[in-house]
């Protein structure tokens, strides 16, 4: 614990304390905000998380309604960059990857193994990730947000230090803030006055971005699930894959290809009829509790067509979900390169440590160096999207990266190991089922 | 705040290097491929145009300005884009242009690159403005730089040098060479110092000049050093023997590697620009919306290439940046050298590939960027020395307990 404690930190402590949340109290006692400064991100996290202490969850189907509607709707602010090249994360995305990777230590890497053979993430995991914020990232400052500028790339970055720990409870952490940064970045006003208030605070709804489909050589612009008109409505039919605690989610963001639109994100209410979960149980992702959600006939207002509809909007959708899990499986690389290392150290053969030998040792430099230009590319394109710049191709390289990068390092986690990798003594087998997970997924994350 | 890209600043100087590098070396590239072993005169005009670069601003031109770390830096705190970074930046664009045409650029040497990193102020003013190459290699040491056999005696004021050094790029053509040599062979790389020899020292005697696979405009030269006398002043830093000599010259490595890796990742953007442009011209684009899986396997296959050159270049980058801020960068350096080398031979073989006939041919410069490719993963530390150098970073390893 800390000796030298500022007025800030007390009062953030104190107030935490008086309101008697634990997560909050774990964040404000840890020596976390010894290390780091605290600056409005986190003040206004607090405050928010107070707020929602007195609010009255109803966790099954709560209705969503419209609390006040702007003229226009709010967006977040793009960031100002100088203009110079820099690897360093300001002060408040380092706030943030701090926090975030001092929760995946201390919380998620222990829950980790249990977490993934029950296929369950402890509900006291989720409530301490909604508290450091992870539901609001992408909502406007304006609408009560967190973040005041640079959100993709802070998304990124607690994505990656959350992956850390493990990939599937950062999946199932995460996966109902996509829902949010989405309506907060294409919503109209009154879509975001209606959805966005549930998610500030630590009582943020499950909600899912369902756009991956049951089928090989899955294209997110060519979609099977279509929704055609019908009197005034919607009418969706189709199947959604792999959605994270598919069955407890209030709220969904369908893609489909809409008749005389083409693909667009539809707004449904889990009340709606014509929905059924199904369970979709996978090689990865297992703590998210993956489900697939089919939809048939499942009708919705014309107003749940998200914000304009248009196609560019959701073409970036679906690049900034390709960076949102490249840097979960940046994060969980990393977390290979961090475990294989003391393990070739301390096992020995013929008499010395097998890191002494350079087809071990290679590898592990090989796990460095493209885990390393994984991170780089991932950051690159997250902050292009910050500053509003184009990132398509940025995106698709770092999603390219960690397929493939990714999935080879997962398997050289193993391999390294050899047969104590293959048995789940270790955690490097649970990696290489989250990082070929990570490289198919579309959707379901945002940054 | 991160941002990953080329700083606003710099833009002039990659366009400006861009233009020289169309401009002046592609037209001349095939050329001097062919006539292997000639001088490129074009590249005079150009290398005083570049001196005048380096001159006035840290607008650094193809790499020889060194790097000298300020004591007084600004606020520590501060992200600096600096010379290592603008240099790296234009090295990428002439070797866009041409490889073995910047490493045939007067005054831009290896040589230089020492020169102005550990000189004195004395040195600086006797050898500053001419052409320095570098002589490291031996018949029996390449990799293993530690194991060279030339050696330095002390002879009153002078220090006589004796032996043979190999792949000398630029050797021929240059006014000094930086000679490696021992001043004690029973002390191990402590007693390696570098000595400035003139060319036209009747000791430095020149054996041939290879001829080789790719970057065949830079001459590679071989001598031999016969009773070769230099003042005592020709010793390159400092001449006590001491274990941290050596590290201090190994240093220089972490100062050049990022822009051997910068060579590597313009001569890969050289070949997939190219290829782009002729697979769009038979019916295949990139297409970075849809899955890359779902594309033609040209496309798949280009855009694996694609983020290979990505993560090289960011790599490239970071290193640059990492000793412009004055963070120790030995790590990345190697790491960005071992990416970019491997990932330009795989990436312009694999344009010459996709394009066929036409990548072979010679009509075309995707064939001759493959063959000059594969010494950016071999000089200033080969592909495994990169791995060994990494490997040993990570691993809190020795040189003794990881050989």
């Amino acid at each position: 614990m800390s000796t030298t404690i500022t007025d800030a930190d007390r009062g953030v402590a104190e107030r935490a304390m008086g309101i008697g949340l634990r997560g909050l109290n774990w964040l404000a006692g840890s020596d976390l905000l010894d290390r780091i400064r605290i600056r409005k991100g986190l003040e206004r996290a607090l405050f928010q998380g107070t707020k929602s202490g007195f609010r009255t969850a109803t966790v099954a189907g709560r209705t969503f309604k419209a609390a006040q509607s702007l003229g226009k709707p709010a967006r977040q602010s793009r960031s100002q960059s100088k203009g110079l090249f820099d690897v360093t994360p300001d002060d408040e995305q380092a706030m943030f990857q701090e926090a975030g990777r001092a929760f995946a230590a201390e919380k998620i890497r222990p829950a980790a193994k249990a977490a993934d053979d029950e296929r369950a993430t402890p509900p006291e995991i989720l409530a301490q990730a909604a508290e450091i914020g992870v539901a609001m990232l992408g909502v406007p400052a304006e609408l009560g947000g967190v973040v005041e500028e640079g959100a993709a790339t802070t998304a990124a970055l607690i994505g990656e230090a959350l992956a850390h720990g493990d990939m599937g409870i950062a999946y199932a952490a995460l996966a109902p803030g996509a829902v949010a940064t989405a309506i907060g970045l294409w919503g109209s006003a009154e879509q975001e006055a209606t959805y966005l208030p549930a998610f500030i605070g630590e009582d943020a709804p499950a909600a899912a971005l369902a756009i991956l489909e049951p089928r090989p050589l899955f294209d997110p612009l060519k979609l099977a699930t279509t929704a055609r008109r019908e009197g005034g409505d919607w009418v969706l039919e189709g199947a959604k894959s792999l959605i994270a605690r598919a069955g407890e989610c209030e709220l969904f963001l369908v893609a489909a290809d809409a008749e005389d639109v083409g693909p667009a994100l539809f707004i449904v209410e889990s009340k709606t009829k014509g929905l059924t979960i199904e369970d979709e149980p996978a090689m990865g992702l297992r703590p998210a509790a993956t489900g697939r959600l089919i939809l048939e006939g499942a009708r919705v207002p014309a107003s749940a067509i998200l914000g304009e509809s248009r196609r560019a909007d959701y073409v970036e959708c679906v690049g900034r979900a390709r960076i949102a899990w490249a840097s979960l499986s940046v994060g969980t690389a990393q977390a290979v390169l961090d475990y294989v290392i003391p393990y070739v150290n301390d096992r020995h053969a013929f008499g010395e440590p097998i890191s002494n030998r350079q087809g071990v040792a290679f590898t592990v430099s090989d796990i460095g160096i493209e885990s390393g230009g994984m991170r780089l590319a991932t950051y690159r394109a997250a902050a292009r999207a910050d500053r509003g710049a184009e990132f398509a191709r940025e995106a698709a390289l770092a999603r390219r990266l960690c397929a493939q990068k990714g999935m080879k390092i997962g398997s050289d986690g193993v391999q390294l190991l050899g047969g104590h990798g293959f048995v789940k003594e270790h955690p490097v087998e649970r990696w290489y089922r989250d990082l070929r997970s990570a490289g198919v997924m579309e959707g379901a994350l945002l940054v | 705040m991160i941002n990953l890209e080329i700083p606003k600043k710099y833009k002039p100087l990659a366009t400006q290097a861009n233009q020289v590098a169309t401009e002046v070396f592609r037209p001349i590239s095939r050329k001097y491929d062919e006539a292997e072993h000639s001088y490129p005169k074009e590249l005079d005009m150009l290398a005083s145009l570049i001196d005048g670069m380096n001159e006035g601003s840290d607008l650094g031109g193809a790499g020889a300005t060194g790097v000298r770390r300020s004591a007084n830096g600004s606020d520590p705190g501060e992200n600096r884009n600096g010379s290592n970074l603008s240099t790296v930046l234009g090295v990428i664009e002439l070797c866009w242009g041409d490889v073995g045409l910047l490493l045939s650029m007067p005054r831009q040497g290896l040589g230089n690159s020492a020169i102005a990193s550990v000189a004195t102020d004395e040195q600086l003013e006797r050898y500053g403005g001419k052409w320095a190459a570098m002589a490291i290699t031996e018949p029996e040491a390449g990799s293993d730089s530690a194991a060279i056999r030339t050696t330095a005696e002390l002879d009153g004021d002078e220090y006589v040098l004796n032996g043979e050094k190999i792949f000398v790029t630029s050797g021929d053509r240059a006014d000094l060479i930086v000679v490696w040599a021992t001043l004690d062979r029973s002390k191990g790389r402590a007693a390696i110092k570098s000595f400035i020899v003139e060319r036209d020292n009747p000791g430095l005697k020149l054996d041939r000049l290879e001829h080789k696979l790719g970057i065949r405009a830079s001459d590679t030269a071989n001598f031999t050093l016969q009773d070769c006398r230099v003042p005592r002043e020709a010793l390159l830093g400092d001449p006590e023997v001491k274990e941290k000599g050596f590290a201090g010259v190994m240093e220089t490595f972490d100062n050049t590697r990022p822009l051997v890796a910068a060579m590597a990742v313009g001569v890969t953007r050289a070949a997939l620009e190219e290829t782009r442009r002729r697979l769009a011209s038979a019916g295949v684009e990139i297409d970075y919306d849809a899955p890359a899986l779902s594309q033609p396997a040209a496309a798949a296959r280009f855009l694996e290439m694609e983020a290979d050159y990505e993560a090289a270049w960011l790599l490239t980058l970071q290193a640059a940046w990492m000793a412009d801020n004055s963070k120790p960068n030995s790590l990345q350096a190697s790491m960005a050298k071992a990416k970019a080398g491997r990932t330009c031979v795989d990436v312009t073989l694999g344009c010459v590939e996709l394009c066929g006939a036409v990548g072979l041919g010679e009509t075309e410069l995707l064939e001759k960027w493959s063959r000059d490719a594969k010494i950016l993963d071999i000089f200033e530390g080969t592909q495994q020395i990169q791995l060994l150098i990494v490997a040993r970073q990570l691993l809190g390893k020795t040189s003794s307990e990881l050989r």
